[in-house]
């Protein structure tokens, strides 16, 4: 895999929100790169313009840590990222280069406008536990820390974090596009952690060692020479915020539905149940839904997220994959959360694949591999999943060794097989593994949409037991 | 690939086991003449037990090995203990608050990132600690207890240095600093940046004489904290009451002929400390420190109860202890087997036994290998009439021996 590289300058390229504006950056400053723009559906470019330089698309999420681990020489994400990895590890081969002069909005740590907490002071005086949600948890620690906060626990989720506050998290870190976009969430914004612009980042051997001026100099044009943002250390502890503080309701039962792919045949099968909800449809995202039943609290989340959320309490029941409940086994073996039953739509293979070329095909002739190969070439097999811990196990279960996990965030199947070996990932018909020229060889599980549950909450008072057991059974009615 | 310790990690080989053994033995003998009891605290803590206290500083908290346990689908994390003090005011609020005074020792391995990997990230202390007590008079015994640590280890250019929390943090409110411009004050400090507090302005001009005063001189006696007091009539009253003890703890140790330096910014890192705070220096390298710590057991919780100690730090003082030789040729004896027929080694294992029973140290081998770092080598041939055949290595003589009896006889005579 190392010859693949050698001699070649590789960019990653982020999806989603900084697509387009990248696209018309590159398109301004000659890349060649003419097949990066919103409709492509191709993750690996090649410039027109320099025959050394090649381009994947990635998750942005992902690219700092792609760049660090020297996968790629340059890529383009995010500050939020960027500071989300070396916040945590300040030694990581990243270095931020410059900043593109686009992007919007900031991250923020944001408290529920219902909440009690009226400002920074107050989070470090008490002796209070804070319950803090983000998709950022390396930020949010960091933040936690410089203001000595006596006692917080993070809730990394992967998305919604806007949702949770004030019943399921007291205060969240979050992306906003200013103070009073986040204010019509009714949320407070308590703090301003850093501004979101797109960045120019480089591996630090690549720019200690590879001849990337070329590239850098189509940049240098659109290069600031002010000094760059950064995570800010200083806490404006003093801030004073008025909060008005009117009371939310507890409910009794506490009901998580999903966003994203599952939400149209949940709302689907809701409709069967009987259950009328308002403001859960197709096409329609409203994060607190609402249904004729007062006792009833519901919520739109990411499914990922649901049962961390259940084994907590946040929620009595949920909607989610089979999928994500066994990966938060996997992590939490003795978690209370439980599966009550399937509910026959969202049926997923959870498959380990690996590029066509590879000459394995099965798991045991992967294992034959990886260990005939002689000892001091036997580098890790690199494993790409969304599902960390249920990859973990199932290498360590399978006796493959040595192996270093690649977590991503989707659309794994763009990392073979450049930067990952294997691939564990979630398939419907196979059809997009064949198109990126991978083999399935192996089927861990298959996974359907199911209703899960705290064990600990079923076991709870007679009214909220009572209230349960006619959620359950309605939901059931449902099942075709 | 090659099977690779951790990076950061380190192995203790038999020569480092000697050293670190050394200084265990020492400490632990120390610690029980002075009336310590040995306690052990958990590798595994919570990280909330190292928040709660608000003292320790954000960068310290940051290379906290700290991860979600298998149960801690709650958010709950724990730590790989990065301090030795503070599980110990746990175990005390714990299971001895009762006791009116508690005079604990330790010694144990703590955890904290380092990022280049060249440092050790695994690093040995042994700690002692007193809760409860009367003021001055154990601040002057952790103080006493790890020097003869120290002087019974044969650590020579030892350097004690003192200083004061307490005066720290009255010049700190002298300077009437925002809250937020305060905190990043005293974690400038902490991590030892006394140069801030030198230009931190003031709008008394007193302040800045003292702050100067005190951070440019070093004193070698009590004397020099009676001139502070008295070229500084105005200071405020905390400042004074600090002063004082430090000068009640001064002049003790000038009675007791224990040599000091008073170096207010020789100390970093004295993060949850409130009075007096101290640090050895071997050569010029700090192995070890302590001081007094108020309010840590209340602000954990526990009983407003005061505190003082110090840890030793058992790696600079391996690297600074000469190597002491094993003495196997004193008294170490070899029993060596002619053969490996069952006979034989079975005979070994016999010979071996009584000797080890008689009180001396004996390996086997049957080998055949030459060996003289041994007092004696007894080849065993299991043949009649000299079963055994005894060298003595120091006056490279021989003799035979044909019974168990006429071994110890021969070796005890000499």
């Amino acid at each position: 895999m190392k010859d693949y590289q050698t001699g070649y300058i590789k960019l990653a390229l982020p999806k989603g929100r900084f697509l387009s504006p990248t696209a018309s950056l590159l398109a301004e400053i000659g890349l060649g790169f003419q097949d990066y723009n919103d409709k492509t559906k191709q993750y690996r470019l090649r410039s027109t313009r320099f025959p050394g330089l090649s381009a994947k698309v990635l998750q942005e999420k992902d690219i700092s840590i792609q760049v660090a681990v020297g996968n790629y020489d340059l890529g383009i994400c995010g500050l939020d990222w960027i500071e989300e990895f070396l916040v945590k590890y300040p030694a990581g081969a990243v270095v931020k280069i410059s900043s593109l002069n686009y992007g919007e909005g900031s991250i923020h740590v944001v408290a529920s406008a219902e909440a009690e907490i009226a400002n920074l002071n107050e989070l470090s005086a008490g002796g209070n536990d804070y319950r803090i949600v983000t998709e950022y948890p390396n930020l949010a620690e960091a933040f936690a820390l410089n203001l000595r906060m006596r006692r917080f626990r993070i809730f990394p989720v992967w998305g919604a974090a806007e949702a949770y506050p004030p019943e399921n998290a007291d205060l969240a870190v979050l992306w906003g596009k200013s103070g009073a976009d986040i204010e019509t969430q009714g949320l407070i914004p308590l703090k301003r952690l850093l501004p979101v612009t797109a960045f120019l980042i480089a591996n630090r051997e690549s720019l200690e060692n590879k001849g990337l001026s070329q590239i850098l100099m189509c940049f240098s044009s659109k290069l600031t020479a002010e000094p760059q943002t950064s995570i800010e250390n200083g806490l404006d502890i003093s801030e004073e915020l008025k909060v008005p503080r009117p009371l939310w309701r507890a409910k009794t039962i506490n009901l998580a539905l999903p966003d994203g792919h599952q939400q149209a045949p949940t709302a689907q099968f809701l409709k069967r149940t009987g259950l009328n909800l308002q403001g859960y449809s197709e096409g329609v995202l409203n994060r607190r839904p609402s249904a004729d039943l007062d006792w009833l609290g519901i919520k739109v989340i990411r499914p990922q997220d649901m049962p961390l959320q259940v084994a907590n309490g946040n929620f009595d029941l949920a909607i989610t994959g089979e999928d994500w409940l066994r990966e938060h086994l996997c992590r939490f073996p003795s978690s209370p959360v439980k599966k009550l039953f399937p509910l026959g739509f969202g049926a997923v293979k959870i498959v380990a694949a690996v590029s066509q070329e590879m000459p394995v095909a099965n798991i045991d002739e992967l294992r034959s591999l990886v260990q005939g190969s002689p000892d001091h070439i036997r580098a890790p097999l690199k494993v790409a999943s969304e599902y960390i811990n249920i990859a973990d196990k199932y290498l360590r279960d399978n006796h493959i060794n040595p192996y270093k996990l690649i977590p991503t965030w989707g659309a794994s199947e763009a990392f073979l097989p450049e930067d990952a070996d294997v691939l564990i990932d979630n398939v419907q018909t196979g059809k997009t593994l064949k198109q990126h020229k991978l083999k399935i060889i192996d089927v861990l599980f298959r996974s359907w949409a199911c209703l899960i549950a705290n064990s600990d909450a079923i076991g709870a008072s007679s009214q909220k037991k009572e209230k349960l057991e006619f959620l359950t059974q309605k939901l059931r009615a449902g099942l075709e | 690939m090659k099977n690779q310790k951790c990076k950061g990690m380190q192995d203790l080989l038999p020569e480092d086991m000697l050293r670190f053994r050394r200084i265990e033995d020492v400490f632990r003998t120390c610690c029980r003449n002075w009336g310590y009891r040995e306690v052990r605290t958990p590798t595994l803590e919570y990280l909330h037990l190292f928040t709660a206290t608000g003292t320790l500083t954000p960068s310290m908290l940051s290379k906290v090995y700290s991860f979600l346990d298998w149960d801690g689908w709650s958010g709950e994390r724990v730590v790989l203990r990065p301090d030795g003090t503070i599980p110990v005011a746990r175990l005390y609020i714990d299971n001895l608050s009762g006791q009116e005074l508690a005079r604990l020792f330790y010694v144990t391995n703590i955890f904290a990132f380092e990022g280049t990997g060249k440092e050790n990230r695994e690093r040995w202390q042994c700690g002692a600690e007193v809760f409860g007590g009367a003021r001055f008079a154990p601040d002057v015994e952790v103080i006493l207890l790890a020097r003869e640590v120290i002087r019974r280890l044969g650590l020579s250019n030892i350097t004690l240095q003192l200083s004061h929390a307490g005066l720290v943090a009255a010049l700190l409110k002298d300077l009437k600093l925002s809250p937020g411009e305060e905190a990043k004050m005293i974690n400038r400090i902490l991590e030892g940046n006394w140069q801030a507090l030198t230009k931190a302005k003031s709008t008394n001009p007193e302040i800045e004489r003292l702050i100067a005063a005190l951070l440019g001189l070093k004193g070698k006696s009590s004397s020099f904290l009676h001139n502070v007091r008295a070229s500084f009539p105005r200071a405020s009253q905390d400042f004074k009451s600090s002063l004082e003890d430090l000068i009640n703890i001064t002049t003790l140790l000038d009675n007791l002929g224990c040599s000091y330096e008073i170096d207010i910014a020789a100390i970093h890192g004295f993060e949850y400390y409130t009075g007096i705070c101290f640090q050895f220096l071997a050569a010029g390298e700090n192995i070890g420190g302590g001081g007094r710590y108020d309010s840590l057991v209340p602000l954990m919780n526990g009983e407003d109860i005061p505190a003082c100690g110090f840890a030793l730090y058992v790696d600079p003082m391996m690297k600074l202890l000469p190597l002491e030789k094993e003495k196997k040729g004193e008294s170490g004896i070899l029993v060596q087997g002619k053969e490996s027929t069952s006979e034989i080694v079975k005979t070994c294992f016999a010979v071996a036994e009584s000797l080890r029973d008689a009180g001396y140290p004996v390996e086997l081998d049957f080998t055949g290998r030459k060996e003289s770092n041994y007092r004696w080598v007894i080849l065993v041939s299991g043949k009649e009439p000299s079963l055994f055949m005894l060298t003595d290595c120091i006056r490279r003589r021989r003799r035979d021996a044909a019974s168990m009896a006429e071994i110890l006889k021969v070796i005890s005579e000499v």
